[in-house]
Parts: structure tokens; C-alpha cells; sequence
């Protein structure tokens, strides 16, 4: 027993990572924008199918991911110009409508490009598992784990040490006040998008050898993703982090300790226990209102 | 013994404390209000006046101290409750609900006196009709009484400001308060508004209302109060008559002598 | 008059089979789409009146459709009974979620809302025992009525539109009264609506209760009339096509709310044609029609229609003051 629990804690950590990645995302452009952008998860799915479509088009891998990535980013800035910006200050619902929109639209889109079939990334440096003690994890999830890493203290670097960086805090902050010190809310708020679909793109990327893609991958993914965020505290970029983490695991030890067909249950049913508890997630601002 | 005694007042506060975060915003405040009385409540910014309401009101959950109001205690108990014993209130930032008409506003002040249960209304049954009428005459006695009868039917988000802070007066008279908190009601308007203001909350004390302010303007708060409160730093300065007052060495200390304080 | 666009919709519903009695979009996905308005004016009262989103409604409705499905399947109840047993449940579940999480706000409550669907539905799918798994339930016998047992197509839109028109009169009168009132003061001011003695959590928890009883309700006429039910008619997407059913329609507006619904169902239907691209085609509406009519396709036209009448000089004027200083106009939602 000990040493499944073992190997269920791998793989929800390997999962969590990405629900990590995903969640930041979600993070980075609530910041920015007071918009959860329910896209988000097809920013993933785009990743992954871009860079098997690229690798298929006879593109070495490292070339098709950038590629991809890059696509993926555009599509990012696309979407914030012509959808999200024209729709600022709308109310909640309105925005929750036109980025589930776009998430349909893409996701019309990539039906169209790649049909209905999964498709799946060879893995980065081979299949052979390998042995932790009793359990086994994948080099794969290795990649999984180290690129998370390297992106979660990348994001850390960009907001604590760069410039654009804290300008884009600046804005989270108090969009007006980081306006009147002469901060280009518009470019920040473009750079959060593309930040954020870039980083979509890289996990799909990351987890496109592991599970198979097709055009409906990112919904999953995506209401994770946005799961991880609200647990850490929306706008909470490392809250998202940990948020993303905590539920990759609960869900992994609920699938094999309970039952695997309640997995996404099981995680839910998490987010609303954190959510009745802590009302603004577990590292959320509690606001206090003024009247 | 009637709980009501002429000697008892209407609202006893005694010793009330609101802290945030180890700030203490009311450190221990003590005052008493006599029906048909209007007091003003005065201080610089920051000394705990908006605080005071909200916690009168049950917007906050005040840490120690007690609010008779009436001969009842009301400290803790959530807002929805302390209306029904009586206390109607205006914001300092507008709180008018903008997806209605001024008359529908209005309405929604009447909401204590209203009956109407969920199925009554969803079969349209006669007494709800009768109630709807009674509602909405209620409603035109509250703003024939503040002079905006002519503006029912607009939506209240299409009035100009100082309209809108009039919209506010009358909805919370439509609840038939016995005690009206108005938490700068003269805050934006010109001089032409804030002068029917004054006589509006003349009319409002002679219809029996008691009247408890926060204001700035000192002509208004001078001009039209029985009594003042002073706070600062989250205490009583002084209280009396707006004479003593102005002449108070200690009330002239906390706003001149400590305008550096208050100056950014 | 009060309820004359009701009878004018009522008499337009009335006349549309009379006038086209064999007519394949007009009978049957005429009855879908007077299934959505039902789940749609329930909605509204939550979304567009009290202002809370909900983006797990799908459960309720999948609440009614199975408690109708299994209590006539496999314990042989009768139709009507189930169709009470299946309000009764999802009126119950509604009263013990409210609280918690009606708690909840903006974005916090649209994942908490969708995470209750997502559960409900994961069950729907696992508990394969009652619910017959993804491959759902079927052979539900035909509802009987007092005797009267409905069926063919042309029956079904008769009971679906007498049903549509009652949850359309019912919400019109609720909203017409002091608790419709009461329910927008929740939606424009929380403080406020407090201070007026309306006790806002009881007002949520009430209207939260009342739309899942119209989901619930729109279910059970669900499983009869397609006398099958599997779960994907009650996912996520289903949740989230009914609140764009509400805003596309213009949020706060009974009839909009239901031509939302009504619009929406057509435009599937009508999209259906372009086969693959159907998704692409119907993402970038949703976007379009939120970003270019964000009050709404109903009232949205409705107002442009009236400013256009204005400006030939034909309106009569309405707004005799503009309005003025927006400095005191704080976004009525979120006091600073």
C-alpha cells in the first residue's frame, strides 16, 4: 500500500504540474484584466496539436515547439485585441460568454484543421520507465516536472526582477494609479495575454507525449486550470501554483484509492470544500468592502 | 415602567469598539441620542465616523461595547434586523440600485411593511395586487416629501448626482425609520441643493424622525443641528451644542492645530 | 396593460402549429426551444434579477429528467409523481447548496457552480446501477395527464408550450412584485437591499431554490417526451449554453430570456447544416453578439430600435433628463 500511494503521489505530481502551469495562466490574465479567461485550456490544446501538426510537416521537435509556442502566443494577442479589449469593464457574465466563445471558436477550428482523431507526441528522450523504488514514472514526467519549474521561477524572475514585469503587477495592483505613472496598460495587458497563451502552449507541449490530444483536450484542462487558480486565490500567481498541485494529487489519490471514474469529482468536490471554508480560495485578498 | 421614559434615550452607545487589524478605528466610543433630536456626527477624516455607522448599523461586528436602541441591544445583530427595529440609513458612496426606477427604489424601502410571500406573487393573487398598490402610494408619500414625485418613472442611474442622493433619503424614509443615519448627504451637491437639503431634514425631524449625521460641511451640520459628536482617532472629543462646540479649545486643537497631521 | 406581450406571445405560440401542423422545425424544434425557454426564465431570475451566476444549472435539470426517468422505469410510478419527486429533490439540493454557496462571488461562485454540475454529471455517468451509465436510460413510458396520455409531436408542443407559457406568466409575476424587487435590490446593492430589512441571503437562497424547480420541472417533461435520457444532455455545456440562452436574450428581462432561448435553439438547429462548421461558426456569434449587443440580442435591439424611432422624431421621449455627473455612479455591483 505504501509504495502505491508512492507512485499515485508521482503521477498527481506530474499531473498537478500542469494544472500548475494552466492555473498560472489563468492567474497572469486575471491579473491584468479582472477576466478569467475560459480559453485557456485551448491555449494547451493548440500547443500540443500545433507541434504534432509541425512535427508531421517534417519540423525537428525543438523547432515545431517553438513554432507552435509562437503560433499559440499570436493566437493570445489575437484574441486579446479583437475579443477581450473591445468588451473591458463589461460585466462578469459577459465575459465569462465571449471567452467561452472563443474557446468554442478554437476549438471549431482545430476540428476543422485536424478532425476528430487523438493524436499523440513521442516522447522527448524515449519510453523506458523509469524505477523509483516500487514505483515508476516516465522521463516524460520528468520533463513535466523540470519545465514546470523552470516556467513557475521563470514567471517569479519576470514579475520580481524585470521591468514589464512589475509594470504588469503595478496594473493587478490598481490599474488607474500604474496608468498615471505612465505605465502602457493597453501593451501589458497584451503582454499578459500572449504571456499566458505562451505558457498554455508550453504545457500542452510538455504533456502531448503522455496523454493523447485532439480538439477537445483543452476543456478538461482548462476547468483545472481555472480550479487551481481560484484554490490558490484568483489573481495569486503562486497561490495558482500550489493550488494546482494540492488538487493534482488529491484527484491522482482519490482515482486510485476511491475509484478512477470519480476522478474529476473527487477534485471538484475539493475545490467547493476549499471554497465553503475560504470563500476567496486559500491565499486569496480578503476584501473587505466599504460602504 | 415604559422602556421609553421620557429621561430614556432613544440610542444609547456605550463604549464601542471596531478594530481592523490591530488599527483600532472606535476605540471605546460613548454617546446618547434623544428622540427628535438632530445630531451631527464631526471629526477630521479617518476619525472613525463612516465606522461608527457601519457598525450602528451591523455592517460590522463591533468587538466590545453596546448599542441600546429603543431599549433593545442591537450589537450583532446582521443589518436586515436592525431596519426592522427601526433605523434606515443613506451611504456616503451612493448605493441606489440603478437597474430600477426611482419609484421602484422607493418600493424597496417599503420592503418591511410588504407581506408578500413567494407563491402569493408568482399566482398574482388579489392581495398582492392590493399590495402593490399600497407599496406604490407609500412610495409617492416618501417622494412628494422629498420633492421628487415628478422623477418616479425615471431610471434612478439617468438622475443627476444630487437627485440620486435625494432618491437615496426617500428610500430610506419609505421604511418609516425612527432613527435615519445620513452619511454626508451634502457631499457633491452645489450651494442651491445643500440649502433644500437643510430644509428637507428639518421637514424630516418634524415628522417625527430622529436624525443622526456625518458631514463635512459646517454651514449645514451649524445651521441645522440640535447637538454634535466630535470624534478623533476613533474617540469622543466632545459633545454639545453646536455653540460650545465651536468654541471647544480642544475641538480648534484637533482640526487646526493638527491639520499637519491630516494634510496628506 | 400589464401582460399584454405575454398574449401576444401566447396567441403567436397558439397559432404557429395551426398554421404549419406538419412542419418539422416549427413542431419539434419548436418544443426543444420552449424546453430552454422554461429552463431560461428559471435562470433568469437567478442570473439576470438576483445577479448570481450559476454555471452548473444543467444538474438541476438532469435532477428532474432522471428522477422522472427512474422512478417510472423502474419502480413504475406514475409520470406526474415523478415529475413531484424530481422538484422535490432538486428543490431540496438547491435549499442545502444555497447557503454555502450563494456565500460566493462573482468568479468564486461561477467555479463553485460549475464544480456541483461537473460532480453531478460524473455521477449521472458512474453510478451505472441507477442511471444506466453513459449509456443512459431508456424506454420512459409516455406522460399521462388525468388520463390523457401525450403523444406524437404535435401533442408535445402543445404540452411544452402550455408549460413555457406558465413559467413565462409566473416569472413575469414575480418579478412584478416585491420579491422580484427585493431580488434586483440583491443584484444592485447588497448594503442596501440589507439596510431595507431584506434579509439577502434568505432572498438568494430562495431564488436559487425557485430556478432549479423550473429546471428541474423542464427535465421531467424532458425524459417523457424523448422517452430516453443519457448524461451528456446535462453537462457543462449544456449549463453554459443555458446562461448564454439568458444573456443573449438581455439579461433582467423575462421575454428576453426566453427569446434568448428560443434564438439560440434555432440557430443550432439552423448551423446544423454547416456541419464542421458549426463550432467555429457558433463561438464567433458568442463572442459577436457579447462584445457588439452586450445588453442583449432582445433588449439590445429593443433599445435600438427605440433611439432610432427617437431620432425620426416618432418616440415619444422617455429620458427627459440625460444623465449627468457619473462621478457618483459607482458600478453598481462591487461598492468601491
Amino acid at each position: 500500500m505504501p509504495e502505491q500511494l508512492f507512485q499515485f503521489l508521482l503521477t498527481g505530481i506530474t499531473v498537478g504540474s500542469l494544472y500548475a502551469l494552466v492555473g498560472l495562466g489563468f492567474a497572469l490574465i486575471y491579473n491584468a484584466s479582472d477576466v478569467v479567461n475560459f480559453a485557456q485550456g485551448e491555449f494547451v490544446m493548440l500547443g500540443a496539436m500545433l507541434t504534432i501538426a509541425l512535427l508531421g510537416a517534417g519540423l525537428p521537435l525543438p523547432l515545431a515547439a517553438l513554432a507552435a509556442t509562437g503560433l499559440t502566443v499570436l493566437v493570445g494577442l489575437l484574441l486579446e485585441r479583437f475579443a477581450i479589449e473591445p468588451a473591458l469593464g463589461a460585466p462578469v457574465v459577459s465575459t465569462i460568454i465571449i471567452t467561452i466563445g472563443a474557446a468554442i471558436f478554437l476549438r471549431g477550428a482545430a476540428l476543422l484543421l485536424w478532425g476528430k482523431d487523438f493524436h499523440r507526441l513521442p516522447a522527448f528522450s524515449g519510453d523506458a520507465p523509469i524505477q523509483l523504488g516500487s514505483a515508476t514514472l516516465l522521463p516524460q514526467s520528468l520533463w513535466v516536472l523540470g519545465g514546470t519549474a523552470l516556467l513557475v521561477l521563470g514567471v517569479r524572475f519576470f514579475f520580481e526582477r524585470t521591468r514589464p514585469g512589475k509594470a504588469l503587477l503595478a496594473c493587478s495592483y490598481n490599474r488607474t494609479a500604474a496608468q498615471l505613472v505612465g505605465i502602457n496598460v493597453r501593451v501589458m495587458l497584451r503582454l499578459a495575454y500572449g504571456l499566458s497563451a505562451g505558457l498554455g502552449a508550453l504545457a500542452g507541449i510538455l504533456i502531448a507525449p503522455i496523454t493523447f490530444s485532439s480538439y477537445e483536450a483543452g476543456v478538461m484542462l482548462g476547468l483545472k486550470g481555472f480550479s487551481a487558480a481560484i484554490v490558490g486565490g484568483m489573481g495569486n500567481p503562486m497561490g495558482a501554483v500550489v493550488g494546482g498541485l494540492l488538487l493534482g494529487v488529491l484527484e491522482s489519490l482519490g482515482a486510485g484509492l476511491i475509484s478512477s471514474g470519480y476522478k474529476d469529482a473527487i477534485a471538484f468536490l475539493f475545490v467547493l470544500m476549499v471554497l465553503f471554508f475560504e470563500p476567496t480560495g486559500l491565499f486569496g485578498h480578503k476584501v473587505a468592502e466599504r460602504v | 415602567m415604559n422602556a421609553l421614559s421620557p429621561s430614556t434615550p432613544l440610542l444609547r452607545v456605550e463604549g464601542l469598539e471596531q478594530s481592523f487589524g490591530g488599527v483600532m478605528a472606535l476605540a471605546g466610543v460613548s454617546f446618547q441620542l434623544d428622540e427628535g433630536v438632530i445630531q451631527a456626527v464631526i471629526g477630521p477624516n479617518g476619525a472613525g465616523k463612516t465606522t461608527l455607522f457601519n457598525a450602528l448599523c451591523g455592517f460590522y461586528r463591533p468587538s466590545a461595547g453596546s448599542i441600546r436602541f429603543a431599549g433593545q441591544e442591537l450589537r450583532g445583530l446582521p443589518p436586515y434586523r436592525i431596519a426592522a427595529h427601526g433605523i434606515a440609513r443613506t451611504f456616503q458612496n451612493l448605493q441606489l440600485f440603478f437597474n430600477m426606477t426611482v419609484i421602484e427604489n422607493v418600493m424597496v424601502g417599503c420592503h418591511l411593511r410588504a407581506r408578500t410571500r413567494w407563491l402569493a406573487a408568482a399566482l398574482r393573487l388579489p392581495q398582492v395586487r392590493r399590495e402593490e398598490r399600497q407599496l406604490r402610494q407609500w412610495a409617492r408619500e416618501a417622494l412628494t416629501l422629498c420633492d421628487l414625485a415628478d422623477w418616479a418613472e425615471q431610471s434612478a442611474g439617468a438622475l443627476p448626482y444630487g437627485l440620486m442622493k435625494r432618491v437615496e433619503i426617500a428610500r430610506a424614509l419609505a421604511a418609516r425609520p425612527r432613527l435615519l443615519l445620513l452619511d454626508e448627504p451634502a457631499a457633491g451637491l452645489n450651494d442651491t441643493e445643500t440649502l433644500a437639503l437643510r430644509e428637507l431634514i428639518a421637514r424630516i425631524r418634524a415628522s417625527g424622525v430622529t436624525v443622526l449625521l456625518v458631514e463635512h460641511h459646517m454651514p449645514l451640520v451649524m445651521g441645522v443641528s440640535d447637538r454634535l459628536l466630535v470624534l478623533d482617532y476613533g474617540s469622543v472629543l466632545a459633545e454639545g451644542a453646536p455653540a460650545e462646540i465651536q468654541a471647544d479649545p480642544r475641538v480648534i486643537a484637533a482640526y487646526l492645530g493638527g491639520a499637519v497631521h491630516y494634510a496628506v | 396593460m400589464r401582460l399584454a406581450g405575454f398574449y401576444g406571445f401566447a396567441a403567436l405560440v397558439v397559432l404557429l402549429p395551426l398554421l404549419f401542423p406538419n412542419d418539422y422545425f416549427v413542431i419539434v424544434v419548436g418544443a426543444s426551444a420552449g424546453l430552454h425557454a422554461i429552463l431560461a426564465v428559471g435562470l433568469n431570475l437567478l442570473v439576470g434579477y438576483a445577479g448570481q451566476i450559476s454555471l452548473g444549472h444543467a444538474a438541476f435539470f438532469g435532477m428532474g429528467a432522471y428522477a422522472s426517468a427512474i422512478l417510472t422505469t423502474r419502480f413504475g410510478w406514475p409520470g406526474l409523481l415523478a415529475l413531484l419527486a424530481g422538484l422535490l429533490v432538486a428543490g431540496l439540493l438547491a435549499w442545502l447548496l444555497a447557503r454555502p454557496i450563494l456565500r460566493l462571488r462573482g468568479h468564486y461562485l461561477a467555479m463553485a457552480t460549475l464544480g456541483f454540475g461537473v460532480i453531478v454529471h460524473v455521477i449521472l455517468v458512474q453510478a451505472t446501477d441507477w442511471t444506466g451509465g453513459p449509456d443512459g436510460l431508456s424506454g420512459i413510458p409516455p406522460l399521462n395527464l388525468f388520463g390523457w396520455t401525450v403523444e406524437g409531436d404535435l401533442q408535445w408542443y402543445g404540452v411544452i408550450a402550455a408549460a413555457m407559457l406558465l413559467a413565462i406568466w409566473l416569472s413575469l409575476n414575480l418579478v412584478d412584485s416585491q420579491i422580484g424587487r427585493a431580488l434586483r435590490a440583491v443584484h444592485g446593492s447588497e448594503f442596501a437591499a440589507q439596510m431595507m430589512g431584506i434579509d439577502t441571503a434568505r432572498a438568494k437562497t430562495q431564488v436559487f431554490v425557485v430556478s432549479a424547480l423550473f429546471a428541474a420541472f423542464a427535465g421531467s417533461l424532458f425524459a417523457h417526451q424523448q422517452a430516453f435520457v443519457s448524461p451528456d444532455s446535462f453537462n457543462l455545456a449544456v449549463s453554459v449554453e443555458l446562461v448564454t440562452m439568458v444573456v443573449l436574450g438581455g439579461i433582467a428581462s423575462t421575454f428576453g430570456a426566453a427569446c434568448g432561448a428560443i434564438a439560440l435553439t434555432l440557430l443550432r438547429q439552423g448551423l446544423v447544416v454547416f456541419e464542421d462548421y458549426e463550432m467555429l461558426i457558433h463561438g464567433a456569434l458568442l463572442m459577436a453578439v457579447m462584445i457588439f449587443l452586450p445588453q442583449g440580442l432582445f433588449v439590445g435591439l429593443g433599445q435600438a430600435l427605440r433611439t432610432g424611432l427617437r431620432r425620426c422624431g416618432l418616440g415619444r421621449r422617455r429620458d427627459r433628463h440625460r444623465s449627468l455627473s457619473t462621478a457618483g455612479v459607482q458600478d453598481p455591483g462591487s461598492p468601491p
